[in-house]
């Protein structure tokens, strides 16, 4: 399998570029879609190229700086305005980058609004410059590429169709027939895992444990106590910042909300980008830092196949830091209405929730860093529409699809590469 | 506005305080008629209002005495509420009225993206609709009951006078005809209700919610009351300093303000215009085509019985929370021992409109480990088995072990309940009349009300995410088979337009039977969101 990768580059927005940035990114997209990139657009015709997923423009425009004020002047009420460029890809991110630099000749046009860009500079040396990595990244299904989206997608639709032409029969028959109508649709065989990347990730994975076993094995007494003690002093300071942190209250903005809704439902799947303030002082951060590791780990490597928790509607999401680590922001791509993620969420993972953002100012009061939070229901969707902000250019590879789209296509094409099967491909 | 306080009081619900509406349908009043009207004089407006005294909860008790026919004391009755825009034309000032929910505020047809997450376009787009919008969209709706026509024709014709001299005009007086608990497509209507905690014994989110309940915390209904969440849904608060707020009541939290939304509801009204001889032809079409008797389709689409039964192998008797023994046989059964809809389809409308799950997929219920696995989204699957099953092959076979993410797609449905309070309207047809070339249109429909205490997580998240969602539950290409609007989705140029009007039935034999091209059978011709105001609320929206 292809194993996926993503590309976020960040770049300072030169401060009288903001508005004309926009307008040029508004001409990537579809005329009366605000948000929704045309594939063929001439700036970065992202139809062009056969490894993107995912693809998005941001320019990231903190709505929130003003709630700082609830922490008097332990932080700068001025921050730099930054362009987002966020791929999801198969395949090494740093390739598709030269790739991109290659075929979109016009990136430059875009990135000439962000400072240290202009006529003269190498292109390819300049993004990868201003690449980050995110602090954490989920992809539902590490190894499915968009190749094999589309052609799974195609015998679906092909199947489908042949099922309602098939006079009814029984189901070893049928399968027959079934297979015989198929048999004109290639299917692009799996490549196999690059060796490299096999290592890294187990690499990645055993770190963390061999590491802990090897201190238990070694000195199981000062690993175990320092463990408790440490525990003991997160809990206390937990505590004392979870009832002292301000209470900001978040408003509902109408026309805000009427404008990023603007950009949603056109498609099964929509976008969500949301940025904000990490909590002054070395304890928040380092409680985030520390999560969103544990979170990029169980996405890389318990979460592969679906789903995220319970939550099976994500395709690909992404924790990044800003500002010396001041600010960050999060970027997701969600199946259905905004207002069922959000529910979803809440009900399915409140937990996940408030430790991966809890740590951020105006964030509705948690309880022992896991409970309430999220659950104060209206509070958090209010947060969280008041730190979202417009997408400006969003592309998918394959609009109509959903993350369970993809996941029963696969297995409908699992079925069909086996030799025989039981009666049980009842559900399409 | 936060809401917390596990700790604080639980004082008595006020049941002269409630319009009836919220326990009851006026079902022993035969008649009804909605009145649609639209302020002209505020001021006389607002005397009229004050000389009002709807219906409540009190006054219920003298209903239901006449069901049982000794005394009929109440033989009238009326229901107020009110627009967004209705409120202004009132005279409430724009800071008020903005702290009434958003959606509200906007109103059903304010916003496109509401529209198009409602299925509120093509045919049933807001421009086509007979009310709803522009100077068609109602300030007020007043609902009209009486024990049987001819009285209820003299309530109306003296109720509209009183209105029309009150300062107010009137857009429609939509008649209604009571078809005996059945709807214009013949199948028996409102069988599955939600339950309130009227007592308020219930403690959300315990382990208890990890399976399905009916059982519903008031604050789902009435506002300013505790919710799903244990928490006060947002509602209109007003300083003690604001403009005769001391009419209102204290509100629970937080100290110092008055409640004007206390023991008020959001009623969400639409009228839905249903083609009783476009389905009847075009299920005996399609049952014609695959050779099955038309009920088995029509039932299918429905998800339960012409008579209102529950459909074959579903197992009844299951004991719920908040379903009652008698309604043991109606309501006694949950999706989980069919979970690829081999007995009632995935898509079939009762599975749409109230999915029946619990805060967690099967499991959870085994000790801490196998709950912390659930939370964690590691579940081993689990499926009960049907004792007797008159399907040809077994009921699962699957052979994954862990549970597919599709058999954990829908949310939890106890934030996600609506109270049903609408009647039919039109002629009453039987399908066989239906199906005769020659049947003119019977015109009937349903004038859908409900009541909620979030449109936005209740109303709009079942009709969104569940009824018009082409998506539900993992399946794909189709809605709702009753109320879609078959509208493409997404469209171009996104997309290449894709199909939304399949009908899925994994249980048909001799294999899984799918229909396509289902014509559109339900369109929407108006709708509004009200504010059900508690009585002392009205007082105060009636107020100088």
């Amino acid at each position: 399998m292809i194993p996926q990768d993503s590309l976020v580059v960040v770049a300072k927005i030169r401060p009288d570029c903001v508005n004309g940035l926009q307008s040029l990114l508004t001409t990537m997209n579809f005329a009366n879609h605000a948000g929704f990139a045309d594939p063929a657009n001439p700036l970065v015709s992202f139809g062009t190229f056969e490894t993107i997923h995912f693809a998005r423009f941001v320019v990231l425009a903190d709505n929130t700086l003003e709630d700082r004020a609830a922490y008097g002047q332990q932080l700068p009420r001025c921050e730099p305005t930054y362009l987002c460029f966020m791929v999801d890809c198969d395949g090494e991110a740093d390739e598709l980058l030269a790739h991109l630099v290659q075929k979109a000749n016009r990136l430059r046009e875009i990135f000439e609004h962000c400072e240290g860009c202009d006529g003269t500079t190498d292109m390819l040396i300049w993004l990868r410059a201003h690449r980050v990595q995110p602090m954490a990244s989920y992809v539902n299904w590490v190894g499915r590429t968009v190749v094999q989206v589309k052609e799974e997608a195609r015998l679906h639709c092909a199947l489908r169709q042949a099922l309602s032409g098939i006079p009814q029969r029984n189901p070893q028959q049928l399968f027959a027939q079934l297979r015989q109508s198929i048999t004109s649709l290639p299917l692009t065989p799996i490549p196999s895992t690059p060796l490299a990347w096999r290592i890294r990730n187990l690499t990645h994975m055993l770190l963390p444990l061999l590491l802990a076993a090897a201190c238990l094995a070694l000195f199981p007494i000062i690993t175990i106590a320092l463990l408790v003690v440490a525990l003991l002093l997160f809990v206390i300071a937990l505590r004392r910042h979870e009832q002292a942190d301000p209470i900001v209250d978040q408003p509902y903005e109408r026309k805000k909300v009427a404008l990023l809704r603007d950009g949603e439902d056109h498609d099964v799947t929509n976008q969500y980008t949301a940025m904000g303030s990490i909590k002054p002082g070395r304890f928040r951060l380092w409680t985030e830092i520390v999560i969103l590791y544990g979170v990029n780990w169980v996405a890389r490597h318990i979460f592969t196949r679906g789903s995220i928790g319970r939550i099976g509607t994500i395709h690909f999401a992404h924790w990044v830091f800003l500002d010396q680590r001041r600010r960050g922001f999060f970027c997701s791509n969600y199946d259905g209405g905004h207002e069922a993620y959000m529910d979803d969420f809440i009900n399915k993972a409140g937990f996940g929730l408030n430790l991966s953002f809890s740590s951020f100012i105006a964030y509705p009061t948690t309880d022992w860093l896991v409970a309430k939070g999220a659950w104060l229901e209206q509070d958090f969707k209010r947060f969280q529409r008041h730190h979202q902000i417009p997408t400006d250019v969003w592309y998918k590879a394959y609009p109509g699809l959903t993350a369970r789209d993809l996941a029963r296509n696969s297995r409908i094409r699992n079925g069909f590469e086996k030799a025989i099967m039981s009666d049980d491909e009842i559900r399409r | 506005m936060k809401a917390k306080a596990k700790t604080m009081t639980r004082p008595e619900v006020d049941k002269s305080d409630i319009q009836a509406i919220a326990k009851t349908a006026f079902n022993s009043l035969k008649g009804a008629r909605y009145m649609l009207l639209r302020v002209i004089e505020p001021h006389a407006a607002r005397r009229w209002l004050r000389g009002l005294a709807p219906a409540n909860l009190d006054d219920l008790d003298r209903v239901k005495k006449n069901v049982d026919g000794e005394t009929s004391t109440v033989e009238d009755a009326y229901q107020i509420a009110f627009t967004a825009a209705g409120l202004f034309a009132l005279g409430v000032s724009e800071v008020i009225v903005e702290r009434f929910s958003p959606e509200f505020v906007e109103g059903m047809a304010g916003d496109k993206n509401r529209s198009l997450r409602l299925g509120d376009i093509g045919a049933n787009a807001p421009e086509h609709w007979c009310w709803g919008i522009g100077d068609r969209e109602p300030h007020i709706l007043l609902i009209l009951f009486s024990s049987d026509d001819t009285r209820l024709e003299t309530y109306a014709t003296w109720m509209q006078n009183q209105a029309q001299d009150g300062g107010l005009s009137v857009i429609e007086v939509l008649p209604t005809s009571d078809m005996g608990d059945v709807e214009p497509f013949g199948f028996v209507d409102g069988i599955s209700q939600p339950n309130f905690d009227w007592d308020r014994q219930r403690m959300p989110g315990t382990k208890a919610d990890r399976d399905y309940t009916n059982l519903l915390a008031l604050g789902e209904l009435l506002l300013g009351h505790r919710n799903e969440y244990g928490l006060l849904t947002e509602r209109p608060l007003l300083a003690a300093s604001e403009k005769n707020s001391a009419i209102l009541p204290k509100a629970l939290h937080p100290p110092g303000n008055r409640d004007l939304g206390l023991n008020g509801s959001y009623l969400v009204y639409r009228q839905l215009a249903q083609d009783v001889r476009g389905f009847w032809r075009w299920v005996a079409k399609e049952a014609a085509r695959v050779g099955v008797p038309m009920n088995d389709l029509s039932e299918a689409m429905v998800g339960r019985r012409i008579n209102g039964k529950p459909l074959d192998d579903l197992i009844l008797g299951r004991s719920i929370q908040g379903v009652e023994a008698q309604d043991s046989h109606l309501n006694g059964f949950l999706y989980d021992t069919d979970p690829d809809g081999l007995s009632c389809p995935i898509g079939a409308h009762i599975r749409r409109a109230n999915p029946r799950t619990g805060d967690a997929p099967d499991g959870g219920r085994q000790g801490p480990l196998d709950n912390l696995l659930v939370t964690l989204g590691l579940t081993v699957r689990r499926i009960r088995r049907a004792t007797s099953s008159t399907l040809p092959w077994p009921r699962n076979t699957t052979v994954w072990p862990f549970l597919r993410s599709q058999d954990d797609a829908v949310a939890s449905a106890r934030f996600h309940r609506i109270l049903r309070r609408g009647r039919e309207y039109g002629e009453k047809i039987s399908p066989n009349a239906a199906l005769d070339s020659a049947a003119p249109d019977p015109k009937a429909g349903i004038h859908f009300l409900c009541l909620n205490a979030n449109i936005a997580r209740q109303f709009e998240f079942v009709q969104g995410a569940w009824i018009a969602s082409a998506k539900f539950a993992a399946l794909t290409g189709e809605q709702d088979p009753l109320l879609g609007n078959r509208e493409p989705f997404p469209t171009a140029p996104i997309a290449k337009p894709q199909r939304t009007n399949g009908f899925s039935r994994p249980g048909a034999q001799p294999h899984c039977g799918y229909a396509t091209e289902l014509p559109q059978f339900v369109e929407v011709r108006g709708g509004a969101y009200f504010f059900l105001p508690g009585l002392t609320a009205l007082k105060w929206i009636a107020s100088d």
